[in-house]
C-alpha cells in the first residue's frame, strides 16, 4: 500500500447521482471556520440549494467515557470541565451534583447560592461566544471584538476565584474548591454594568440591522413538533415556542429562589435563536444580580469525610485526617452501588449525567447526555432546503460544542 | 568567513567564495524579516483552546501586533498552521492532508497540551501528540495555554524565522 | 414527590410490570421485546414524547452481558422515565425506536459503535463518533484504553 495514501474516515451516506442532473456533493469541513472545527457537513446541491446534508461529528471524540471508568470520581472534574468548554462550570456542577446525588450529600446554603450564582456566569460567557461567532461568521468583526472583549473580563474574573480562564475545574464532590477572594463581588458588579453597555452595542447593531435581518429570519427553521421528536432542548427548543427549562420545571441549586422569566421565540429559525440567547443572558444578568444579593455566609464543603478533604493541619497532626485524606486521593470517595440520571440545564439544553456504581472509588460507568450531540441529529433538517450560504448561520446558531458533541 | 550549515546551492556549480555568503546571510536575514512580521496563521482549532484562540486575536491580546492577525482559512494561501486543540485519529488524516497542501515555507505551532502530547487523553481515540505525523516547530504548553503563553510561542517563532535559512531557489527550479 | 406515587400505579396498571424508583425517577426493568410497544405506550399514552438517551452498560461476567438504556422525558408533565433491559453478547439486539423518535437515530449509532449492541430497524449504523475502520467496541469492558487504532503511519522522530 501507498505510504502516502490518506484514508478517508467517514462514509457518506450521499452518492454521487448521474453525471447531467445538475448535483453536485460539496463537502464542508470538518477543519472549516463556520463548523468550528469538528464537524463534517457532506451536502448534495442543486445550484446553491442543499438538497440533503449528511451531518459528521466525532473528529473530537476524546475518549471521555472510557476514560471515566479509570480514574476516581474527583480525577473526573477536569474531564467534566472539558465537555462544554465554553461553559465548563455548569459541566462541573451538574457532574457533582450527580456524584453528590448517589451519595445523598446536601451541599451548603453558601455553595448552593455560589454553584447558581457561577452557572449563570458561565451561561453568559457561552452564549457571548455563540453569539459572537455567529455574527462573525456572518461578517460582523465588529460586534465578535465587542463580544471577545467583555468575555475577556469574564475570563479574568472568572481566574480569579477558579485560577483559569477556560477549564476551571472548580466544583468538588460536596461543595467548591475554594471560597470568592476579597473584591470578587465589586469586581462582579463592574462587569455586569460593562455588559450592559457591550450588549446595548450589539442591540443596536444587530437587532434592526437589515442585512442581519435578511440573513437570519425565516432561515434554518426548526418547528416544534420536529424538536420534539429529536430530543432537542434548552435555546433551541424554547426559540420554537415552547418554555421547557429545568430551572423553572423542576429547580436545582437555588433557582427556585431566584425570579427570572424563560423567553421563549416564535418560528424557530435562526433570529429567534438568536433572540432567545441575547434574552436569556439578560435573565442572567438578572438572577446573577439576585444571587449577589442573597449570597449567605458559611462553609463551602460539606463536613462529610466520605468526600471533602481534611483540612491540611489536622492532616499533618492526626492520623485519622492523614488516611482520610489518602483514601480519598488513593481510591477515591467511595459512591455507593446503584445509578442515577441527573440532568441540569446547561448553555445548550439538558446536559445529563447517566452514572452507575459499583460502591468503588472509581466509577463503573459514566454516561454523558450530551445537547450538543443530540442537536446535531436534526441539524440536516434545518439546512435541507435552504441556500448553501445559511448553511453557516444556520450551524452557528445551533451552538455545537465539540467537546459535548463528541465527548 | 565559515558557515557551519549546507547552503543549498542556488545553481549547481557556482563558484564559492566568501562574499557570496555574506549576500546569502544579508538575504536570510531580509527575507527572515520579512516572513516573520507577514505570518498568516491557519488556525486549524478543534477544542477548548480555541476559546483562548479566540481570546489572544482579538482586542486584549491582539495577535495583529505581531502580524499574525488575518487568518486564512484555506491551506493554499497560509504559512503557519496552527493546531489548536485535541487531534484524535479521526481528524489526524485530515490534519495530514491540509499540511500537506500547505505551501513552502510553513511552520506549524502545536497550541495546548493535547496537541503537544495528547494532553492528559490517553487512550484508544486521541493521537499523543501531532508531532507523530506532521514537523511541528514550536509547542505552547497549557490547558489551555493563556493567551501570553500563546504570544510568547508567536515571538519565539518569529525569532527561529528569523535564524532560518530561508531558501528562495532550489537546486531543481 | 407526590407526582410519581400516581405516575408510577399508572405506569404498573398499564404495562402490568414492576415499577421501581431511582432517585425519585421511575425505572422499567423490561424484556428486550416488550421495549418497543412499552415505548410506544409511553408516547402515546402517558405524553413521554421526547427521548432523551440511549446508552448501554457493559457488566462483563455477568449474563445477559449488556444493559440497554433509554430515558424518556414528558414536556407537559416534565417528568422522566427509565427503561432498562438486558441482552445477551451472544445476540445483542433491540428494537430500533427510529420509527417513534427521531433522536434515536443518532444516539443508536453511537451505542452500536461503542458497545457492539445492534438495533433492529436502524438502517443506518455508521460509526458516529469513531472512524471507518476502527475494529472492535471500545467502551466494553475487554476493550483495552490504550489500544490505538491510526488511520495514517507516524513519521519517523
Amino acid at each position: 500500500m501507498d505510504p502516502t495514501f490518506i484514508p478517508n474516515p467517514v462514509r457518506s451516506a450521499l452518492a454521487p447521482t448521474a453525471e447531467d442532473d445538475g448535483r453536485v456533493i460539496v463537502n464542508i469541513g470538518p477543519s472549516h471556520p463556520a463548523t468550528h472545527g469538528t464537524v463534517q457537513i457532506i451536502t448534495e446541491l442543486d445550484g446553491e440549494r442543499v438538497l440533503r446534508a449528511d451531518v459528521h461529528c466525532g473528529y473530537l471524540h476524546r475518549g471521555f467515557e472510557k476514560e471515566c471508568e479509570s480514574h476516581t470520581w474527583h480525577n473526573l472534574i477536569p474531564y467534566v470541565d472539558r465537555l462544554n468548554y465554553c461553559s465548563a462550570l455548569i459541566n462541573d456542577f451538574a457532574y457533582c451534583g450527580a456524584v453528590e446525588q448517589m451519595m445523598g450529600i446536601e451541599i451548603t446554603p453558601r455553595t448552593r447560592m455560589l454553584r447558581t450564582l457561577l452557572s449563570e456566569y458561565s451561561r453568559i460567557a457561552d452564549h457571548i461566544t455563540c453569539v459572537a461567532a455567529g455574527l462573525m461568521e456572518l461578517g460582523a468583526m465588529t460586534a465578535f471584538l465587542y463580544l471577545m472583549t467583555l468575555r475577556d473580563y469574564i475570563y479574568e474574573h472568572l481566574a480569579d476565584v477558579t485560577g483559569a480562564r477556560v477549564t476551571y475545574s472548580y466544583g468538588r464532590i460536596g461543595g467548591l474548591a475554594r471560597d470568592l477572594p476579597e473584591g470578587w463581588l465589586k469586581r462582579l458588579d463592574e462587569i455586569l454594568d460593562e455588559y450592559e453597555t457591550y450588549i446595548g452595542r450589539i442591540h443596536g447593531l444587530m437587532d434592526r440591522n437589515r442585512i442581519f435581518i435578511d440573513r437570519m429570519r425565516r432561515v434554518g427553521v426548526l418547528t416544534q413538533a420536529q424538536a420534539i421528536s429529536y430530543g432537542v432542548t434548552g435555546p433551541m427548543l424554547r426559540s420554537t415556542g415552547l418554555a421547557r427549562d429545568i430551572r423553572k420545571d423542576t429547580p436545582y441549586l437555588a433557582y427556585a429562589d431566584l425570579d427570572f422569566e424563560v423567553p421563549t421565540g416564535i418560528l424557530g429559525d435562526n433570529y429567534d435563536r438568536y433572540v432567545v440567547r441575547m434574552r436569556e443572558m439578560d435573565e442572567s444578568v438578572h438572577m446573577i444580580r439576585q444571587c449577589v444579593d442573597l449570597l449567605p455566609a458559611g462553609p463551602i464543603n460539606v463536613d462529610d469525610p466520605r468526600c471533602t478533604l481534611p483540612d491540611k493541619k489536622l492532616v499533618y497532626r492526626e492520623i485519622e485526617s492523614l488516611i482520610n485524606h489518602f483514601k480519598l486521593i488513593i481510591d477515591g470517595p467511595r459512591v455507593p452501588a446503584g445509578e442515577t440520571y441527573y440532568s441540569q440545564e446547561g448553555a445548550n439544553g439538558e446536559l445529563g449525567f447517566y452514572i452507575v456504581s459499583t460502591g468503588e472509588g472509581q466509577p463503573y460507568r459514566v454516561h454523558c447526555r450530551a445537547p450538543s450531540f443530540i442537536h446535531m441529529g436534526v441539524t440536516h433538517l434545518m439546512l435541507e432546503g435552504g441556500q448553501l450560504a445559511d448553511v453557516v448561520p444556520t450551524f452557528g446558531s445551533v451552538n455545537m460544542i465539540g467537546g459535548e458533541c463528541d465527548r | 568567513m565559515t558557515t557551519t550549515r549546507t547552503p543549498i546551492p542556488i545553481v549547481p556549480d557556482t563558484p564559492k567564495v566568501p562574499t557570496f555568503d555574506l549576500f546569502t546571510t544579508k538575504k536570510d536575514e531580509l527575507v527572515g524579516w520579512a516572513r516573520k512580521f507577514s505570518l498568516f496563521p491557519y488556525p486549524f482549532v478543534t477544542a477548548c483552546c480555541g476559546m483562548e484562540f479566540m481570546s489572544v486575536s482579538s482586542t486584549m491580546y491582539d495577535t495583529d501586533r505581531f502580524g499574525a492577525a488575518l487568518p486564512r482559512f484555506t491551506p493554499r494561501q497560509s504559512d503557519l498552521m496552527m493546531v489548536v486543540g485535541t487531534i484524535n485519529h479521526k481528524q489526524a488524516p485530515v490534519l495530514r492532508r491540509i499540511y500537506e497542501q500547505m505551501c513552502e515555507p510553513k511552520w506549524v505551532m502545536a497550541f495546548g497540551a493535547c496537541a503537544t502530547s495528547g494532553g492528559f487523553y490517553e487512550n484508544y481515540a486521541v493521537l499523543q501528540g501531532i508531532d507523530k505525523i506532521i514537523p511541528v516547530d514550536v509547542y505552547v504548553p497549557g490547558c489551555p495555554p493563556r493567551p501570553e503563553t500563546v504570544i510568547d510561542a508567536i515571538m519565539q517563532l518569529q525569532d527561529k524565522i528569523a535564524k532560518q535559512h530561508h531558501v528562495i531557489l532550489r537546486g531543481d527550479f | 414527590m407526590a407526582m410519581d406515587a400516581p405516575l408510577v400505579e399508572r405506569l404498573q396498571t398499564a404495562l402490568g410490570i414492576e415499577v421501581g424508583l431511582s432517585h425519585g425517577m421511575p425505572v422499567l426493568q423490561l424484556a428486550p421485546a416488550q421495549v418497543f410497544d412499552a415505548a410506544r405506550t409511553l408516547r402515546d399514552r402517558f405524553g413521554f414524547d421526547m427521548l432523551l438517551d440511549v446508552t448501554a452498560v457493559d457488566w462483563l461476567g455477568q449474563e445477559p452481558r449488556f444493559e440497554v438504556v433509554w430515558h424518556f422525558f414528558a414536556t407537559a408533565s416534565q417528568t422522566r422515565v427509565r427503561i432498562k433491559t438486558r441482552v445477551p453478547e451472544s445476540h445483542p439486539e433491540v428494537e430500533s425506536l427510529k420509527p417513534l423518535y427521531g433522536s434515536a437515530a443518532f444516539m443508536e449509532r453511537e451505542c452500536h459503535e461503542m458497545l457492539g449492541v445492534r438495533f433492529r430497524g436502524n438502517t443506518d449504523l455508521r460509526p458516529i463518533l469513531l472512524y471507518e475502520g476502527f475494529v472492535g467496541h471500545p467502551l466494553r469492558k475487554d476493550y483495552p484504553k490504550d489500544r490505538e487504532q491510526p488511520l495514517i503511519p507516524y513519521r519517523d522522530a
